[in-house]
């Protein structure tokens, strides 16, 4: 199997993962189902409020129509029905219509004496209500005349009532249309809309096809053009490439440092070890043993301090960061700085703050960092050196300081890159102050040099607070 | 239950549409037995349901000829469920099966050959018109010329102006005892101003009033009466083959159109075949028998039938006027409407008298 198609198989799970057109699809069409829904329950209720609305005028205007022609002749009520009435109701074509005209005394003049009547409405208007006549549910408009004639006086009370079969129909057809639009519409709405959501995220398809075409080898960031929503995670992607990248290239860094630095030293070695293994002069063996051993323990001080680089690079990726107390790194670098180095050197000064000083960090990186800071100090400088921790403008140091000549100013530019810092030595201290360096850079701060009144020289980590991070 | 006047008195007066029951057995085997409730003459109806026998063999009919009032009182009583029901109802009287249907009395029906027939001879799919039959004058050629014949209602009126020739000559419907004759009262008083001027007209002319179609016939056909107003273009155009001295007029103003109006009623014991017998009524066979024997043409192409059997022409059938079932026939049957419409006919009449 190609790196390749192993890409391929990784980019495309067996599984299928929930689909985003398909969800906003889905989100889509429910909420217009919902809309739709509301819509087709108002246009229901529209059409049959359309339906009443229309049919009822039939009904108050037959009614309206009657009252009009009650009269009074020769003392008794008279109503002449109106031919137009019931012209006015058969407009109504497929319904039954029933009326009933009542006199003062309660009696029916004329009509259906048994159609149910509501009380005339106070304001002398047209009351409009559903009752039970006929096998049927009626529509019934009731209405009344106050006649105040001689001998005839009172409320007349006329009501017109109807079926309601063709109101039934024009609400139902109301509706139906109604509903057809709306239906229509949702479909319409969904499709544009699926459309929309499919052209909305056409992007992501390309970043896919960019993602799969890509050569597994090329660690390059990608360049090509991410709408906003997922710009994040194509940097994401850029920056975890990017850091593999600068990974590899430690590794690759620190094999052809080592393979450089390990190589020249141990030639000599040998060189050294096979003039000694003809020499006879014991006194210039003797010379040539302590040259080798000098020579022994600079290497094993150089293989030290590459794998420690090596470690602190790794780790800067890698560990996650914790909260620390930078005094305690100091006094912990001091402590075992005590333990490892030569007894004979006079023990560092401890210069601490009485009040914690708190940065996020990898423990190790730091200690190695501040170690190599005194090494350094106890190394090339001069007695007394001291470690000063403290706070200053908003940041955290920690610094090691002695009374040697320090790194000449026009180096210390260079001093933070591998083997230039203070030129190479027998001892291996080239990589001291390039793994303080890159602590220093991988914890967001930086490496600081300074000469300090009193011809004192100092090395200072300068590093964000907790508070900043 | 409702006040609607029923003059029961119309049976108590002497007239040739007095009730009877006519059977006409099956064909072949009986399988089931159709009753029909009906105002039409059993002479004109005869050949239909002859022919409708014909295409149902297994159908004995029981048809039962009564006057339009009598025939409504008994739906009505049917209806209430106080007596056994007719499988089919049919009259002339337009305007009081409207008020059988509205007040629930008909069964609704779904049929196909029933969907032919125009809006004005439908309603609600329970009632049905079947004829269509105008309200003609007829005259004697005998004694008026035909250049003097009144082509229209307002030629009528005028006719009528001429004093005494028409005295006791004219005849039409008995308005208070035929319920066809009120119909088309009701409707001449709402078509035109001059029916109050014809009938003050007929007053003048000591109008005879007759409470059947058959009855004015018969007296134009032997000369006792001169003109015949508003009667039966069916019967007329029937009886016009038998006796050549009589003329029938379309008038070409307006005329009236009438259609013998049925339904099947709600508690029906034979429905299935009243819907065959409807069906046939509407049906190409049924057809060619209304328009040939009957003369009683059909909604569905009356128009054209009459006019070409009547001789009229082509544009004529604007004037004819179907009276369309539906509610609006409701408002004759009023009480006192009616008593006021009457009352009007009677102070025309009389203003004519004096």
């Amino acid at each position: 199997m190609t790196p390749a198609s192993e890409a391929l198989n990784t980019a495309r799970p067996a599984r299928r993962k929930p689909s985003l057109a398909l969800r906003i699809g889905v989100a889509v069409t429910l909420v217009v189902a919902l809309a739709a829904t509301a819509a087709l329950f108002s246009a229901w209720r529209y059409g049959w409020q359309a339906a009443n609305e229309a049919f009822d005028r039939l009904l108050t205007g037959a009614s309206l129509q009657i009252v009009e022609r009650i009269g009074v002749v020769d003392d008794s009520i008279v109503v002449d029905i109106p031919a137009s009435a019931f012209e006015l109701l058969a407009l109504a074509r497929e319904d039954r219509v029933f009326y009933r005209v009542i006199g003062p005394d309660g009696t029916t003049l004329t009509g259906y004496d048994d159609l149910p009547a509501l009380e005339v409405p106070e304001d002398g208007g047209t009351e409009i209500y559903e009752t039970q006549y006929s096998g049927e549910t009626v529509r019934a408009a009731v209405t009344g005349r106050q006649l105040v004639e001689r001998n005839v006086s009172g409320l007349v009370t006329v009501v017109v009532a109807h079926t309601m079969r063709e109101r039934t129909v024009l609400a139902h057809d109301i509706a139906t249309k109604a509903a057809i639009l709306v239906g229509a519409a949702s479909l319409a709405i969904i499709a544009l809309a699926l459309a929309g959501v499919l052209y909305g995220l056409s992007p992501l398809t390309r970043v896919e096809r960019a993602l799969l075409s890509r050569d597994p080898n090329d660690l390059s960031p990608f360049e090509i053009e991410t709408p906003r929503e997922i710009e994040t995670v194509v940097d994401a992607i850029n920056r975890f490439t990017r850091r593999l990248d600068r990974r590899i290239g430690s590794v690759q860094a620190f094999v052809a440092d080592a393979a450089h630095q390990l190589r020249t030293p141990i030639t000599a070695i040998r060189a050294q070890a096979e003039i000694a293994a003809e020499e006879k002069d014991p006194e210039r063996l003797a010379r040539l043993n302590k040259r080798i051993l000098d020579r022994a323990i600079g290497v094993s001080r150089l293989a030290d301090q590459l794998l420690s680089h090596a470690m602190v690079t790794h780790r800067a990726d890698a560990e996650p960061r914790e909260l620390l107390d930078l005094r305690r790194i100091a006094m912990e670098a001091e402590e075992e700085s005590q333990r490892l180095g030569d007894a004979d050197l006079p023990p560092p000064k401890l210069d601490l703050p009485d009040e914690e000083v708190l940065i996020a960090g990898d423990r190790f990186s730091l200690r190695e960092a501040v170690k190599n800071l005194i090494n350094n100090a106890q190394t090339h400088g001069k007695a007394p050196v001291s470690i000063n921790v403290r706070m200053l403008d908003g940041f955290a140091r920690v610094s090691v300081s002695d009374f040697g000549r320090g790194i000449p100013a026009d180096r210390r530019d260079q001093a933070g890159e591998r083997f230039r810092g203070g030129g190479a030595s027998r001892t291996g201290a080239g990589l001291g102050l390039a793994i303080v360096a890159e602590v220093a850079q991988s914890h967001g701060g930086k490496l600081e040099f300074a000469d300090l009144p009193g011809g004192a020289f100092e090395a200072a980590i300068i590093l964000p607070t907790k508070a900043d991070q | 239950m409702m006040r609607f006047v029923v003059p029961v008195l119309a049976c108590l007066m002497p007239c040739v549409c007095a009730a009877e029951d006519y059977s006409f057995p099956a064909i072949a085997d009986e399988g089931s037995r159709l009753v029909i409730g009906s105002t039409t003459d059993i002479g004109v109806i005869r050949t239909v349901i002859d022919a409708f026998q014909v295409l149902n063999p297994g159908i004995a009919i029981t048809y039962r000829e009564e006057t339009t009032q009598q025939l409504f009182v008994e739906a009505g009583e049917a209806c209430a469920g106080n007596r056994r029901a007719d499988d089919l109802i049919i009259s002339s009287a337009m305007d009081l099966q409207v008020k059988l249907v509205n007040d629930g009395c008909a069964s609704e029906i779904a049929a196909t050959a029933l969907t032919a027939l125009p809006d004005h001879a439908r309603w609600r799919d329970e009632l049905f018109g079947l004829t269509y039959e105008p309200a003609v004058i007829v005259y004697n050629r005998k004694l008026i010329a035909p250049s003097e014949a009144p082509l229209d209602h307002i030629a009528l009126a005028d006719l009528l102006r001429q004093p005494d020739r028409f005295h006791g000559k004219i005849g039409t419907y008995d308005i208070e005892q035929s319920g066809v004759g009120y119909l088309f009262a009701t409707f001449d008083a709402a078509q035109s101003s001059t029916w109050g001027r014809l009938i003050e007209g007929m007053g003048r002319n000591a109008v005879q009033l007759f409470c059947c179609t058959s009855d004015v016939l018969d007296r134009v056909a032997d000369g006792r009466l001169a003109i015949g107003y508003n009667v039966l273009g069916s019967y007329a155009l029937t009886e016009a083959e038998r006796y050549p001295d009589m003329a029938i007029v379309v008038p070409s103003d307006y005329a009236l159109v009438l259609s013998r109006a049925a339904f099947i009623p709600v508690g029906a014991s034979n429905s299935g075949d009243a819907l065959k017998f409807l069906e046939f009524t509407q049906s190409p066979q049924g057809r060619a028998v209304l328009d040939r024997d009957a003369r009683l043409f059909s909604p569905v192409n009356g128009a054209e039938q009459l006019l070409d059997v009547a001789g009229m022409a082509e544009n004529a059938h604007q004037s004819l006027r179907p009276i369309p079932l539906g509610t609006s026939l409701l408002v004759g049957l009023d009480a006192m409407k009616r008593r006021q419409f009457l009352k009007l006919w009677r102070d025309s009449l009389a203003t004519g008298r004096d």
